[in-house]
């Protein structure tokens, strides 16, 4: 890809050169900026922080089922940490990260573009978010909500004592920014490439953004239907969920679902776009497959908003509408099997190198490859009825949601680190968190396969002692796990004032985001390239030398 | 291929038999069938796991950069391979898929002679109610190899009945019934849980099945704290309800006679055509304008509210016994 004019500046260093992050100061430079760098730092800091807030939830869960009679806490405080944990995990932070935060950087610096199409909203997004995010943890600290972040009525409607609606009300208004988010990516997709940026010219990334602003667009405002419904029934009883008065409380599952497992792959098609970039550059090699790769992100969007019902096998919905669940259910594995088996022959005569970006991405592979095996575990109607509501779908989603969208955006987040900030972290250290993850998450969500199909139902603050040995692993897990979280903050952080320069390339890595200095100024080019050529044509050896 | 799979079939075999801890009690009829499964699900994990972690080491020590300045080589893209690896895993998910299917249209599908035993979930314990009269909580003793069919429902929010010794679970809703069954295989203790998070003490519902030897069953049964049938005390609302001025037993009353009606299709004024079960009574009962018969005045009051989910399944319990041979021999 080609971009002459900016290389001369390439090497000035980056203190004396205008960026991004010093063309001005002052936090109103920050909270009104429409950059779209910035506004991805704002939502960095602010997923971040609501990261930690659900990841001390979950270390007390862990801590509390170290026994069988519950450690810590009574049932109805843990009922509120495992509401708050999944509610801030979910909403929170794993839909936002990587799209708001690397794509925000990204999608404009990708192809090629100054910004998104719509700046403001882009924005205003993030304030809705944060509008969003202080709600939920307003209603969490002064009293919390025991609906888990499911909010099945008729519980959630007419008998929690909770605070519901707040944290209810939070979700819902952090819903327009993703709905948001997702209009302005699609937008800009559509109208902001660069000449010459054809669609199969797009780094995979873009397609991962595309096909997830789709589901944004279109899930997230039936989510928001759904719990401003639940919100009328507990204030106002209407009874629409209500058998007592002609309602039916699964209509809500039925609504809840057709949002909330589209949800899951805009929590993973996202990462999916990153592993594509992070395993062509460390390879140095074109993706294998790439329309293969692109049009499975595609068929995934379409295919997610068909299979809600097989989260419904066991609530006596009909035979005949499991068997078509079921069925869509193995269909919507495929294409996620399709991406595995490219990215591993990408890794064919590549050369590779380990840094930890990389790390991570081959962790993902591994990982999410365990996860979507164990999801058809969950398609198939007979051995869901076991596993249904046990501790076996608990591991089955973390490994897809930990194993898989955490590891992404971090292997993300340590690709893209030098340029977003212009500095190098240490490479051993990270490497070693990695490590530290891999093993930590496997320690703590393997036991819990075993335990669902020994037949231990979630949710339980207390549990009988058969048990327990597998408790005490899946928590001394989580220990590991947290540590292995904490070193990369300290590391990123310290980085940002005593990293060396990256470099506008450190990775060797092709792509548009490349080809403009780090940290980027803030227009991203000073001249907007043109682009000759495929994605990821890394120079290879000649024809002849394949073997 | 085939060898390695099945050395690997044999190998997991072995260290499934060798430690017990790591799967439950199978102690229903379809519970081994659903091993089978499991098992054959567990197997193709494991194979496509070792394949993908295998073939990444592989090529992680066979392509790792070795000079800087080092070039990539390799295709970049092969028809025939996407095809293989699409077509592959289509054709395993499909076999899976009836495998999983078959036995879960099979499994849902209670014998007819099985019986029946009603169960009330509510926040946080599980009432259980023998046909005969006899009452427990979180305890529910059934016969050995008999076929049990648990009709549910609850009455607050949903909860779940969960076996995991049996390999069944369904929730329990309110405001309607839904159904499972099992039939016992091995005389025993196994827990039950409700599998739907439902408040504060949803952990504390949970409760033991006890599988007993049929004779055993009857003695327990005989001892138990009973007072009379639920068809018995059903009888009793009928008359207390007054039910029989409208619905005479020989038809010519302002509703339809209900002897003999259970389990006979029924065409409704909607035009659609319904078998007379528990759902459909406890219905008519609840809602009666919903569920009219054509020939029929709407006249019937709502006893929704009136009559208790306990008394409701006595209601149905006697409706269900009328016709029947014992009914008509004590000259109801």
């Amino acid at each position: 890809m080609s971009s002459t004019a900016t290389v001369d500046n390439l090497e000035i260093p980056a203190e004396s050169r205008l960026n991004y992050l010093n063309a001005s100061y002052g936090i109103k430079s920050w909270l009104l900026t429409t950059d779209h760098k910035r506004i991805a730092l704002l939502y960095l800091v602010s997923i971040t922080f609501m990261f930690l807030v659900g990841g001390v939830a979950a270390t007390l869960m862990r801590l509390h089922l170290i026994e069988p009679q519950g450690a810590l806490v009574d049932p109805e405080t843990y009922n509120r940490l495992f509401s708050i944990h999944g509610i801030v995990m979910v909403f929170f932070f794993l839909v936002p990260s990587i799209p708001a935060t690397l794509g925000n950087f990204l999608v404009p610096m990708m192809i090629g573009a100054r910004d998104v199409a719509f700046p403001k909203l882009n924005l205003m997004s993030w304030y809705i978010y944060i509008t969003g995010a202080a709600f939920t943890l307003y209603a969490a600290v002064t009293g919390g909500v025991d609906t888990g972040w499911t909010f099945y009525t008729p519980f959630s409607s007419n008998y929690s004592h909770s605070a519901v609606i707040p944290v209810a009300l939070g979700v819902f208004i952090t819903g327009f920014s993703s709905i948001l988010t997702g209009l302005n990516f699609i937008v800009t997709i559509h109208k902001m490439r660069a000449p010459g940026m054809t669609w199969f010219r797009l780094p995979l990334f873009i397609w991962a953004m595309y096909a997830t602003s789709i589901i944004f667009i279109l899930g997230t405002p039936v989510i928001a239907i759904t719990l401003f419904l639940l919100g009328l029934e507990r204030l106002l009883h209407i009874g629409i969920f209500d058998p007592a008065v002609g309602g039916d409380p699964l209509l809500f599952q039925h609504l809840f679902w057709f949002y909330s497992h589209p949800a899951v792959y805009i929590m993973i098609l996202p990462g999916m776009g990153v592993i594509s970039e992070l395993i062509t550059a460390f390879s140095r090699k074109r993706i294998f497959g790439y329309s293969f790769v692109a049009f499975s992100s595609m068929a995934i969007a379409v295919i997610s908003f068909l299979v809600w019902g097989h989260h419904m096998f066991v609530t006596g919905q009909s035979v005949y509408a499991g068997l078509v669940f079921s069925v869509l259910s193995f269909l919507v594995a495929i294409p996620s099997a399709v991406k595995v088996f490219n990215w591993t022959a990408t890794l064919y005569k590549g050369s590779i190198s380990y840094q930890a970006p990389m790390l991570y991405a081959l962790g993902f592979i591994g990982l999410f490859t365990m996860g979507g095996l164990t999801g058809l575990f969950l398609a198939s109607l007979a051995v869901d009825v076991h596993l249904n509501g046990t501790y076996f779908v608990v591991a089955h989603f973390h490994y897809i949601m930990v194993g898989g969208a955490v590891m992404a955006y971090m292997g993300g987040l340590h690709f893209w680190w030098p340029k977003i900030t212009g500095r190098l972290y240490p490479d051993a250290w990270a490497r070693f968190s990695a490590l530290v993850i891999f093993v930590g998450f496997n320690l703590t969500f393997f036991p819990q396969f075993v335990m669902g199909y020994l037949g231990m139902p979630r949710r339980y603050a207390v549990y009988p002692p058969e048990f327990q040995v597998l408790n005490v692993m899946s928590s001394a897990g989580a220990s590991v796990l947290a540590v292995g979280y904490v070193i990369p903050l300290v590391y990123f952080i310290w980085s940002m004032r005593y990293g060396p320069p990256a470099g506008p390339n450190p990775w060797g890595a092709k792509g548009l985001e490349w080809e403009t200095p780090s940290p980027p100024p803030t227009e991203n080019f000073e001249e907007i390239p043109i682009v000759t050529e495929e994605a990821y044509n890394y120079p290879q050896l000649p024809e002849v030398a394949r073997g | 291929m085939t060898g390695l799979l099945q050395t690997g079939a044999t190998a997991m075999g072995a260290v499934w038999t060798a430690f017990p801890e790591l799967h439950p009690p199978a102690a229903s009829s379809i519970a081994q069938g659903v091993d089978k499964l499991y098992f054959f699900l567990t197997l193709i994990t494991l194979f496509f796991t070792a394949l993908i972690f295998g073939t990444i080491f592989y090529f992680m020590i066979r392509y790792r950069r070795r000079k800087e300045d080092e070039l990539a080589g390799g295709p970049h893209e092969h028809l025939p391979l996407e095809l293989t690896w699409t077509i592959i895993p289509t054709l395993i998910c499909v076999v899976i898929f009836i495998w999983a299917s078959f036995l879960y249209v099979r499994n849902s599908r209670p014998p007819k002679a099985s019986m029946d035993i009603f169960v009330i979930g509510k926040q946080w314990m599980w009432h259980i109610e023998h046909p005969e009269g006899v009452r427990e909580i979180n305890e529910l003793h059934v016969p050995v190899n008999t076929p049990v069919r648990i009709i549910m429902t609850s009455q607050d929010v949903i909860h779940d009945f969960y076996i995991p010794a049996f390999r069944v679970k369904k929730d329990a809703l309110p405001g309607r019934y839904t159904s499972l069954w099992f039939e016992a295989t091995e005389v025993g203790t196994y827990h039950f849980y409700c599998a739907q998070y439902c408040g504060t003490d949803h952990s504390k519902m949970i409760g033991w099945v006890y599988v007993m030897n049929p004779t055993d069953y009857a003695a327990w049964l005989a001892g138990g704290s009973k007072t009379e049938s639920m068809a018995d005390a059903g009888e009793k609302l009928f008359t207390r309800y007054a039910c029989a001025t409208c619905h005479l037993s020989d038809g010519s009353g302002r509703g339809p006679s209900l002897v003999g009606l259970f389990g006979k299709p029924e065409k409704l004024l909607t035009g659609e055509s319904r078998v007379v079960d528990e759902s459909l009574l406890r219905q008519a009962i609840s809602v009666p304008n919903s569920v009219r018969l054509s020939n029929f005045p709407p006249i019937m009051p709502s006893y929704q509210g009136q009559i208790n989910e306990e008394q409701l399944l006595q209601l149905i319990s006697y409706i269900k016994s009328l016709g029947s041979e014992e009914r008509k021999t004590s000259g109801k």
